[in-house]
């Protein structure tokens, strides 16, 4: 009997008519998959500097993130400090081995950090961004050790650190970014994209915050 | 039995009597009010505030085209891609075989509990009633799929699986379902049911052995899986558990991450108006070395289920569909009635076109004539289905073969003989106009006439000005021509 998997390709072949073999059909694929061509790019994203900046966090705003910007590195810790404090929430951050994190005196403000992922019971998570793009205001996180994804979803606060010349126009530059650091053809396991704090609409069509991943999100931009 | 024996059980057959039932429910007619405005004004902001948008559907049907012409050389090159990440591939002909497979796949992970992250596929397949006979729980993660499955319904909207319900449904429901919680608890505000929802689900997730998500897009450059949720539920589900299972259709590649780019920007903005879903992510293989997170097996279970047979046939375009739920926010019909009238997994202009596809236009052939034809599906499509025009070839199927009642085919067939003899045609309507018109110039419209009552049972019937359109062209026309002259 054949396989299930060699049925399916010959039905596909056999409604479109081809046979698979054809050198021009490969051709058209691998040409596709080396070039590939970007499409419509919207144009938004493409202001340079403080501009871009700006288009950032106006786009992160929007979609409800809070957004503050540290000119140099000493002033992370004091902005998340007053942050936690505002909002009533334990100095205790949970974080992976990204340098950035490590690279930065948490202790002089009073801050407690944890490392390593998360098993659910952690108020506030800490992350670095690999990346960010204005054209949306979202974060781009990749998995690992650096930053163990689960500090994006389960603390019921998200902290994201971003370096103010990572944010790029638009996702093609992101793809780009992460061909050059991961090479081409893979991704690390996760890849996330986030766009504002977790939401639901399902209940009546009225948008609510915190629904299964973190009820706020901090960006920190730093630079 | 049929291949589709394990699918939903599909009431398509009764749409007639599903529809004058959903006119008939308050509860339902005003839950559906909120489809009517927010998801059309979101849409529409979202669209006006991207210039490029108009372009980008352009761009985006056309990657879809292009994949559909070549779609067995991305799903070789998909797969091989996702061996190289460390995952594995199930092909599956049919919905049976599908849900045998991710049966097969939880029971050697020795799973008691799974979580899923909301799948339309799944629903297509009933992989829910599949692993509950095999002992599995399965779990619903998405808050409006959780809402439905403690109703033991089937979601209503592709999108939006609860919008057939308001909150007072919602809070009985909850109130029904978690009685280890206090009665008195106030659950006024929706926040309160939203944050119950997430305690009892932050519990699921923590304990649940497999996790399955579906799939928005499938990257055949690096053997990714992409999918977009508001909730975060769809990652909850995928990195807590030690394997992931990715359940998709075949038609979900795209060839590229630049080509994945433009199907997210026209997704989000058609769906649900936003720039970007708020969790948009893309998986490639599990867990890797050193990763202090995530799971450690990747699966991704391929579905055909007739699929493939729609390629090169006259519905090759429904193929294109990314599953955003524009055409059903934007119908009259479904404003109407609501999804579950549809009597399938799929409602709506996009189901009417579909269910046909994969349950045969015999138990389906209702549903492309529940439409006005208004063209407003077509118009919002992002990757723009010519959905009125596929119902049609849907309805010429059913007449062919058929299945269309015989009051129907009979009236057809006497208008038919009437409308090929023009005089006859013109001296028996301006006859009727007339006289209707005399019958019925003092009020201006009739309550009842003979023949009528399908039209006169619901609403009255206008009566004619006392001429037909022929003969008011005409005259016109012969005016026109002599002020020319």
């Amino acid at each position: 009997m054949a396989s299930a998997r060699d049925e399916i390709f010959a039905s596909l072949r056999r409604s479109m008519g081809v046979t698979g073999q054809e050198a021009t059909r490969k051709m058209e694929v691998q040409t596709r998959l080396m070039q590939k061509p970007r499409g419509i790019v919207p144009q938004r994203g493409y202001v340079a500097g403080e501009e871009r900046i700006e288009l950032f966090t106006r786009q992160a705003q929007n979609v409800q993130a809070d957004v503050k910007r540290a000119a140099h590195l000493s002033d992370v810790a004091p902005i998340v400090r007053a942050y936690l404090r505002e909002r009533n929430l334990p100095a205790l951050l949970r974080r992976g081995q990204a340098p950035l994190l490590h690279a930065i005196d948490w202790d002089a403000q009073q801050l407690t950090l944890l490392d390593g992922p998360s098993d659910g019971h952690d108020a506030n998570g800490l992350s670095v961004a690999l990346g960010g793009c204005a054209e949306t205001g979202s974060l781009v996180l990749v998995s690992g050790p650096d930053n163990p994804t689960t500090l994006n979803f389960l603390p019921d606060n998200h902290i994201v650190l971003i370096e103010a010349n990572k944010i790029e126009p638009s996702f093609e530059d992101i793809w780009q970014k992460l061909r050059m650091i991961f090479g081409p053809d893979t991704l690390p396991r996760t890849v996330n994209f986030i766009t504002g704090p977790s939401r639901s609409a399902d209940i009546e069509q009225t948008m609510l915050l915190g629904a299964h991943g973190p009820r706020n999100l901090l960006i920190v931009i730093i630079g | 039995m049929s291949a589709h024996s394990t699918m939903h059980e599909s009431t398509s057959p009764r749409f007639k009597q599903n529809a004058r039932e959903a006119l008939d429910n308050k509860q339902l007619q005003s839950a559906l009010g909120h489809v009517r405005h927010r998801f059309i004004d979101k849409r529409a902001q979202a669209a006006a505030q991207l210039p490029e948008f108009d372009d980008l559907r352009d761009s985006a049907k056309a990657i879809k085209d292009h994949v559909l012409a070549h779609l067995d050389l991305y799903l070789a090159h998909y797969e091989q891609q996702v061996h190289a990440a460390g995952g594995h591939v199930h092909f599956a002909r049919t919905a049976q075989e599908a849900s045998a497979i991710i049966v097969d796949l939880c029971q050697k992970a020795g799973a008691t509990t799974v979580t899923k992250g909301k799948s339309m596929v799944s629903e297509e397949i009933g992989l829910n009633a599949a692993l509950l006979a095999a002992g599995i729980k399965p779990v619903e993660t998405d808050l409006g799929e959780y809402i439905i499955q403690i109703r033991g319904e089937t979601p209503s909207h592709i999108i939006a699986p609860a919008v057939h319900l308001t909150k007072a449904q919602i809070e009985a429901d909850f109130r029904r379902t978690h009685t280890h919680l206090d009665a008195k608890r106030n659950l006024d505000a929706p926040e309160s049911l939203l944050a119950e929802a997430r305690t009892l689900l932050r519990d699921q997730f923590l304990r649940a052995d497999v996790g399955i998500t579906g799939a928005n897009l499938l990257v055949a450059e690096t053997g990714s899986s992409i999918i977009v949720t508001n909730e975060g539920n769809g990652d909850l589900t995928q990195i807590l558990p030690k394997t992931h299972i990715v359940i998709a259709s075949i038609e979900k590649i795209v060839p590229t991450l630049e080509d994945a780019a433009q199907i997210l920007r026209v997704l989000a903005r058609s769906a649900t108006g936003q720039d970007m879903t708020v969790y948009s992510t893309l998986s490639t293989g599990p867990r890797r070395a050193g990763d202090p997170d995530g799971p450690e097996n990747y699966h991704v279970v391929l579905v055909d289920n007739g699929r493939s047979s729609m390629i090169g046939s006259e519905f090759e375009d429904m193929l294109r569909c990314i599953r955003c739920g524009a055409c059903m926010n934007h119908c009259p019909v479904y404003h109407a009635v609501g999804g579950h009238a549809y009597g399938w997994v799929y409602p709506g202009p996009m189901g009417s076109v579909l269910t046909p596809s994969l349950i045969g236009v015999d138990k389906a052939g209702h549903l492309p004539n529940a439409s006005t034809f208004c063209g407003r599906c077509e118009s919002v499509c992002p990757v723009r289905i010519p959905l009125p025009k596929l119902m049609r070839h849907w309805r010429e199927r059913e007449f062919e073969r058929h299945l269309s009642p015989a009051t129907f085919r009979w009236g057809l067939s006497f208008w038919a003989a009437f409308a090929k003899r023009p005089r006859l045609y013109r001296f028996v309507t301006s006859f009727t106009a007339r006289a209707l018109g005399m019958m019925g110039r003092k009020v201006g419209s009739f309550r009842w006439l003979p023949l009528a009552s399908g039209w006169t049972a619901t609403r009255n019937l206008a009566a004619p000005q006392g001429d037909t359109f022929q003969s008011q062209w005409h005259r016109q026309r012969t005016a026109k021509d002599q002020r020319k002259n």
